[in-house]
């Protein structure tokens, strides 16, 4: 493991390093057939999938040996080449969260228009792709809804383009589409998009790695303690065991808590296919207020 | 009630340029408006390079020291302070907030602004703090500080610059790493 790491991303410039490491630095001005110059001295996929083989066959030794399972990516998860030098190598300090720490800022319909939780109104025409509405409910650990908070998420088109400057994969930017959407949760923690859903895309980690498809999530609790950014997966993806930050997560059933169900049911005929994802967020350690705990909304502080 | 596992986080990405930052995300109040100060520094990763896709939130108390309950941080209407801000830094590693110095939230409790931190690279996010280095009997009693050795606890206070603002860099990782704070119970813990 450590000693099969190629050191040299130790000595890559930063900048450089950065825009050419997700990106292809010196994009093709037109779609080149042929795709861009691959990048002979990248490691293979098999070196990278039997590091990633290795991490998990210690970790499932670790179980049967009685460890707790993990429920959190892995900070320091070397076949992930960008976190090498972006994990902390000391342990978390343990703390008490104190008072602005207990709280959340709020966020209502002020901040967030309705229309904004559909990424497929957002221009003249209509995206390209497969249409979904992707629903849940965003929960504390102790399984209250968490109400009046805001949800973002952005993701790539359904060719597996980003809008983002740096994403210079030869893939077609969709003029109907941005991907980016926001809304406020309800009452009961519930909320809905209606996307497009997005295609898998490489990245230079090494060569021919694909993400799997995914939306990412961005979630406010009702404490700060709570906050998180996580990407949301769909079901059956080929990619997922190919895939370095998805297998970040060592314990399969943490996994699965990133993977969204179909739900043939919610599915609108000749519409949208439904797909739907619950988001649990930590333990509350604040004593509720009683219009917390009937689930009042940001609104409701104005 | 029955307690639920949390769903894992995952790195922020390459790609959050056009979905996160809003307008005036960084102006937790406009500009040179009384009272206002700089909060700035540069995020550096373990080689001692400045970090150029990492983005910043912070929360914090008003100047008296009150917790804001107010909406609006997405939309600011210039007059309410809502406590939140968010940072993306740029080319240079360098962010910048436009806020007010927190007030103790407790009587005699040393002030700090909460700072939640998101990067490429960095798998999920993390939490620290920045205090404000002026009241050293209030820092010297902090639980949190006070549990850290010397060298540790410096990483979490900020420097006064002459403008009256605050400098306070973040390192992810190597000499003069930054405490990052894990609020959860035992166990679950990330490692």
């Amino acid at each position: 493991m450590p000693e099969e790491l190629n050191l040299d991303i130790f000595n890559a410039d930063p900048i450089t390093e950065d825009v050419s490491d997700e990106a292809t630095e010196a994009a093709p001005k037109t779609y080149a057939p042929a795709g861009p110059a691959l990048d002979a001295a990248a490691e293979s996929q098999a070196d990278l999938s039997a590091e990633m083989k290795a991490i998990g066959e210690a970790y499932a030794q670790a179980l049967k040996n009685g460890a707790a399972a993990e429920t959190q990516p892995r900070l320091d998860y070397a076949p992930y080449r960008s976190s090498l030098l972006r994990h902390p190598t000391k342990d978390l300090h343990h703390a008490d969260p104190e008072t602005i720490e207990l709280y959340s800022p709020a966020f209502g319909h002020m901040d967030v228009h309705a229309l904004e939780a559909d990424l497929t109104i957002q221009h003249n025409g209509e995206p390209l792709g497969e249409r979904i509405v992707v629903s849940g409910r965003v929960l504390d650990g102790d399984g209250r809804p968490v109400a009046g908070q805001l949800v973002e998420i952005w993701q790539a088109n359904s060719a597996g383009r980003y809008i983002h400057k740096r994403d210079q994969h030869p893939a077609p930017l969709d003029p109907n589409f941005t991907g980016v959407g926001r809304c406020i949760t309800g009452a009961d923690g519930s909320y809905s998009f209606t996307t497009i859903k997005p295609g898998a895309y490489p990245w230079k980690n090494h060569l021919n790695a694909w993400r799997p498809a995914h939306i990412h999530f961005s979630l406010f609790g009702q404490e700060f303690t709570q906050r998180i950014v996580t990407q949301m997966y769909f079901p059956g993806d080929q990619l997922f065991p190919l895939d370095p930050i998805y297998q970040s997560i060592v314990d399969q059933d943490a996994r699965d808590r990133l993977v969204a169900t179909y739900n043939h049911e919610q599915t609108k005929p000749e519409w949208a296919m439904a797909y739907n994802w619950d988001i649990v967020l930590t333990g509350s350690k604040r004593t509720w207020t009683e219009n917390e705990a009937l689930g009042a909304g940001g609104d409701e502080n104005e | 009630m029955s307690k639920l596992t949390p769903t894992p986080g995952q790195t922020v990405g390459p790609f959050f340029g056009y979905a996160l930052p809003y307008t005036k995300d960084r102006e937790l109040l406009a500009p040179g408006s009384p009272g206002s100060i700089r909060l700035q520094g540069t995020v550096y990763d373990g080689a001692g390079h400045p970090i150029p896709d990492a983005i910043l939130e912070i929360w914090q108390a008003d100047a008296d020291g009150n917790v804001p309950h107010r909406t609006g941080s997405l939309v600011r209407d210039g007059y309410t302070f809502t406590g939140f801000g968010r940072s993306a830094v740029g080319n240079t590693g360098v962010f910048t907030f436009t806020t007010v110095n927190p007030g103790p939230t407790e009587e005699g409790a040393a002030p700090f602004i909460a700072v939640a931190v998101f990067a490429r690279g960095l798998m999920n996010r993390l939490f620290t703090r920045v205090y404000l280095p002026e009241d050293e009997e209030a820092l010297a009693k902090d639980p949190l500080l006070s549990s850290l050795e010397p060298d540790r606890r410096r990483s979490l206070i900020a420097r006064r610059d002459p403008d009256g603002g605050l400098t306070w860099d973040i390192r992810l990782q190597g000499e003069g790493e930054t405490v990052f704070l894990d609020f959860s119970d035992a166990e679950g813990a990330s490692k």
